[in-house]
């Protein structure tokens, strides 16, 4: 049989994910991120995972479910906010956690995808996040900031081909593409499942080169957190 | 102590709004900073910037309309104005690290004389986190800090020295609060507005920072 990058099922995409392992989490709050993924996660017998994601889940859902059932020794994030069983856990040490300034988080993780081992920022300079990094001076004072990469990635797409071509709606792009980037592995779960070419190469939000697995996703809740209307 | 000089959310946003442009970029933080995208006049032509992955937020959807991947920095539904635009959070970040938001309005917890800000843990009690604050106050031309002038203890938040973990060092350029508009410059708060009937004393800051 040919080579294929599609799966069946959330289950056996994400079956070689083991315990100790580092993984990434696409999404921004609980928009955009792989339920599927998440799901089948939460329902293996894995522990002392890594998770690099901005928020971990929020709000009791998403990455919370893993938090919950202590599958997480370590979250790399950016953003506690609207996250109570994530604080709850830093502040009871019952969880290692780094935290990283949102701009450094992403290019990090682009740095790790595309092969640039460190660059330096402004960003947290005469902070606690410069403690023990070198700083050179620029224009400004700056931080010497290194890749961060991961086994696996996780991360949801409206839309993506066989060979994993992906294209992401309105503000649920965020890290997805820098996430599939950096990992060794990156599985997608997409809304619709379609034939290569129907994506036009124009409109490719992140190419195929850099995913390794696909699978059509289904029983999407797609919460919204605030629903603000116009009054 | 009376508080009915004092301005309300609506109007420390107005005084924000107040030195925006015409064409402008502006990035909004969570919170009160959220409502300018509100009360900005449409005539202004503001680009509002969300670090999440939108450049040209409007204000909030009409009723079905709301999209669960139309959000913004706070995850809250926001609608988009023409012109808008999508990206990643990588590029997100290198429009602001980058220098091409002209202006940032977020909240804080403490901001000094020197324009040092903080805004994101206080220790053993509350984790916020930095979320793109830090990246923000570093990259944009212009900061402008909007928050109440008293902590829910009452104690002042323009202060000599912060003394909660930093977000940045020497960024804030203007600090809007219900009593009135600051510029920390030189070891100093130089006042630029006070809210009708409201008196130096009322400002709790030492008269040798004034």
């Amino acid at each position: 049989m040919d080579y294929s990058k599609v799966f069946t099922d959330p289950k056996s995409a994400v079956a070689d994910i083991k315990s100790n392992s580092t993984l990434m989490s696409g999404g921004f709050g609980l928009c955009g991120i792989p339920e599927n993924c998440i799901d089948a996660l939460s329902e293996m017998e894995i522990t002392n995972l890594t998770v690099i994601s901005n928020n971990i889940g929020n709000s009791g859902r998403g990455l919370v479910k893993l938090l919950i059932s202590k599958k997480i020794k370590k979250a790399i994030c950016t953003y506690v906010g609207g996250n109570p069983d994530l604080e709850k856990q830093i502040l009871s040490n019952e969880i290692e956690v780094e935290l990283i300034p949102q701009g450094t988080f992403s290019e990090r993780i682009r740095a790790a995808g595309l092969g640039i081992r460190g660059f330096y920022t402004p960003t947290g300079f005469g902070t606690s996040v410069a403690d023990g990094k070198e700083i050179k001076i620029f224009d400004k004072a700056c931080l010497l900031e290194l890749p961060l990469g991961a086994d696996f990635a996780i991360i949801k797409a409206e839309k993506g081909d066989s060979y994993g071509n992906l294209w992401f709606k309105e503000t649920a792009r965020a890290f997805s593409p820098l996430m599939a980037m950096a990992a060794k592995i990156t599985i997608v779960e997409v809304e619709e499942l379609v034939e290569v070419g129907e994506i036009k190469p124009e409109d490719v939000h992140l190419p195929g080169i850099f995913v390794q697995r696909i699978f059509l996703g289904k029983n999407y809740k797609n919460d919204i957190e605030f629903l603000k209307i116009e009054e | 102590m009376s508080t009915q000089n004092y301005w309300s959310k609506n109007k420390m946003i107005e005084k924000v709004i107040s030195f925006f442009y015409s064409g402008a970029s502006v990035n909004l933080g969570i919170g009160i900073p959220t409502l300018v995208a509100e009360l900005l006049p449409k005539e202004l032509n503001i680009f509002i910037q969300s670090e999440n992955g939108v450049l040209g937020v409007a204000g909030r959807p009409k009723k079905g309309e709301e999209s669960p991947t139309l959000i913004n920095a706070g995850k809250e539904t926001i609608s988009i104005r023409k012109g808008a635009s999508f990206f990643d959070s990588a590029l997100s970040f290198g429009m602001i690290r980058g220098g091409h938001i002209d202006f940032c309005v977020l909240g804080g917890m403490e901001v000094d004389t020197n324009g040092n800000l903080s805004n994101w843990m206080v220790p053993g009690e509350k984790i916020t986190g930095m979320g793109g604050a830090m990246d923000l106050v570093n990259g944009a031309k212009c900061v402008i800090v909007v928050m109440t002038h008293f902590t829910k203890k009452g104690s002042p938040k323009l202060v000599k020295k912060c003394s909660l973990p930093l977000t940045g060092v020497g960024v804030v350029n203007i600090v809007v609060t219900d009593l009135g508009i600051f510029k920390p410059e030189n070891g100093k708060f130089v006042i630029v507005e006070l809210a009708s009937g409201v008196s130096v004393n009322e400002l709790s800051i030492p008269s040798e920072l004034i």
